[in-house]
């Protein structure tokens, strides 16, 4: 069964008065449960796909649906709503909130839920022990390195129980050995917790350990 | 945690920019309070006239004096309940130069002149030791405080438009009804002052500066004050009758061009306590596009990251603003205490602080109104490649 399906979508933008053509065209479906790498040079329109997947930019033309739930319809607001149940986020750059410990940079997406206190501690604990940073809870991330910065933001990800996990380049800013364990987590998350991940690389090496790679070149889907 | 916490850490993330921030709105702010309440000092006389109460003096200049004769008839005016006079006395106390040593110095009738102020405060066992002694003098409370003067001591005055050397003897200590009211003064007798004039210049005797007039009710000031004038019209001594307030108000417009001057400067440091916020404000915003671009990412809509901002904004702004308002009570305080008696009553009315606050909480709105609107249309892809 898909859980993504992109349907003749297209995605351009525009600087002054010029088109510039992102994303032709681009057809396809990903299955739930799915550990897809996205793959291609600087600029082939991988990182454009993967918002449009996660719901944080809109296609100029086609349609696309997540969990049965074509986003390309969704307002704003609606559109925020659906992303903090559905998709986990982790960048590249980690993007953790300077000011707040591990734990509360965890807890952030929860702050939207109807958990009482008591259940976002749960559900935080569970998440930082699932990337085994449970000792690392209250420190800010300042005080992280590389790769423990990047689970809590993968922490931060999974926390909401979300039906996607989308990572754009995890490792593009982690030495090897980091780089190989955030890799190593993914799996985990795929194969153990049945998560669906669409992960943006130019790293093979990072690409062979998802099931599944395309590969974008010039907007188009090889 | 919640999102308050989040505002505050965020508030204190660059702490020595949001402690100069808070400082300098909390610096407009005290400015602010402190120059409207030198205003509200200086109009103080006029905002404590009393409604019913009006000054008959001489058309051409409160210089020239009225005859006493006058008196029986404005008591026969219609509308007029009671009539009384003094004169303005001046001289010199110690060292004029010292300011401390300025104070009102009046003659007064002493069996008229208190009736028509209830708002001085006297007990009768002062009041009949005062009507007893021809050159007795009641006191306010102020000066009594501030010179140490008691019961018993003597006031002894160096005269200017009255010469000579003149020894006042303190029977009796006044105190204001509330805090409007002018404990500054020094009141004599009337007649003391007339008999001692009239043993060196004759001429001068049987002369008041104003008239006082009880008018029984606020509609009749009008047709008082017409047929008061009207009557003396065509006499050597012609009078300008008119309200307290107005008769406060010719003094005060005297000095109009410093008092709109204050005025204009507290609206302009309104805007300064709105360009040192929105500063701020901005600043950090810009810093956070990208942080506001990843809660958009996790789900938290416009509102909340507006929310985030405005908070921010209004907790430096209500911090500010909280301590400028605490800083402007010992500002005006160290003002009343170095100018007693030029500005008697000195009070932070609770429309300054009313528009103090208000200044700092719309400043906190208004600071977070640009930033709020960048958010408002700052698409989450744009926001993320922001590098801040």
């Amino acid at each position: 069964m898909s859980l993504i399906s992109l349907h003749n979508v297209f995605k351009s933008y525009w600087r002054d008065s010029l088109e510039i053509p992102v994303l032709r065209n681009i057809s396809f479906e990903i299955p739930d449960g799915e550990f897809l790498g996205l793959m291609g040079p600087s600029g082939s329109g991988k990182t454009t796909l993967l918002n449009l997947i996660a719901g944080i930019d809109r296609p100029t033309s086609g349609t696309l649906s997540v969990a049965n739930t074509e986003i390309t319809k969704l307002g704003e607001s609606e559109l925020a709503k659906w992303r903090s149940k559905h998709i986990g986020f982790v960048f590249q750059f980690y993007n953790l909130m300077p000011v707040l410990t591990a734990f509360e940079n965890v807890e952030l997406p929860l702050l939207l839920s109807k958990l009482s206190k008591k259940e976002r501690k749960e559900h935080v604990e569970l998440a930082l022990k699932v990337v085994s940073l449970e000792d690392r809870m209250h420190h800010y991330p300042k005080q992280l390195s590389g790769g423990q910065e990047q689970r809590v933001a993968i922490a931060r990800a999974i926390v909401t129980d979300p039906t996607l996990l989308v990572a754009d380049e995890p490792t593009g800013d982690l030495d090897k050995v980091s780089a190989e364990e955030i890799l190593k987590l993914l799996e985990r998350l795929n194969t153990e917790f049945k998560k669906t991940i669409v992960m943006v690389t130019h790293d093979p090496r990072a690409a062979e350990r998802a099931h599944k790679s395309r590969h974008l070149d010039k907007g188009e889907l090889s | 945690m919640k999102v308050f916490k989040l505002i505050f850490k965020n508030a204190l993330r660059h702490k020595l920019r949001t402690i100069l921030t808070i400082l300098g709105i909390s610096i407009a702010v005290s400015a602010f309070g402190f120059i409207r309440t030198v205003v509200t000092a200086w109009n103080a006389g006029v905002a404590a006239s009393a409604v019913n109460r009006m000054i008959s003096h001489h058309s051409v200049s409160i210089i020239f004096t009225l005859p006493l004769s006058y008196r029986d008839q404005l008591q026969k005016v219609p509308g007029v309940s009671g009539v009384s006079y003094g004169n303005w006395f001046g001289g010199a106390y110690k060292d004029p130069n010292d300011f401390k040593n300025f104070f009102p110095r009046m003659a007064i009738d002493p069996e008229t002149f208190f009736p028509l102020y209830p708002e001085f405060i006297i007990s009768d066992e002062y009041l009949a030791a005062f009507k007893k002694d021809r050159n007795a003098c009641i006191i306010g409370q102020k000066i009594a405080t501030e010179h140490g003067f008691k019961i018993g001591d003597i006031i002894t005055v160096e005269g200017d438009i009255y010469p000579g050397t003149w020894d006042f003897v303190v029977r009796g200590i006044y105190k204001g009804r509330d805090a409007t009211v002018d404990e500054t003064q020094m009141l004599f007798q009337w007649k003391y002052l007339d008999e001692k004039v009239g043993q060196t210049q004759t001429a001068r005797t049987g002369q008041v500066g104003w008239y006082i007039l009880n008018v029984q009710s606020a509609s009749d000031l009008p047709t008082v004050a017409k047929a008061v004038d009207d009557m003396y019209a065509n006499s050597r001594a012609s009078t300008k009758t008119e309200t307290e307030k107005e008769w406060q108000q010719s003094f005060v417009s005297m000095s109009s061009a410093i008092l709109t001057s204050l005025t204009v400067m507290s609206y302009v440091i309104i805007g300064i306590i709105l360009l040192v916020l929105t500063n701020t404000i901005v600043m950090a915003t810009r810093e956070r596009i990208r942080e506001y671009a990843v809660l958009k990412t996790l789900g938290f809509s416009t509102k909340h990251i507006v929310g985030l901002i405005g908070g921010e904004s209004m907790l430096i702004a209500l911090l500010g603003g909280g301590l400028g308002l605490f800083l402007t009570f010992p500002a005006t305080g160290g003002f009343a205490a170095a100018f007693p008696t030029w500005f008697p009553i000195v009070v932070v009315e609770p429309l300054t602080i009313t528009l103090a606050a208000g200044s700092a909480i719309v400043a906190g709105i208004v600071a977070a109104l640009f930033p709020a609107m960048r958010i408002l249309h700052m698409k989450i892809v744009d926001g993320l490649r922001t590098i801040g």
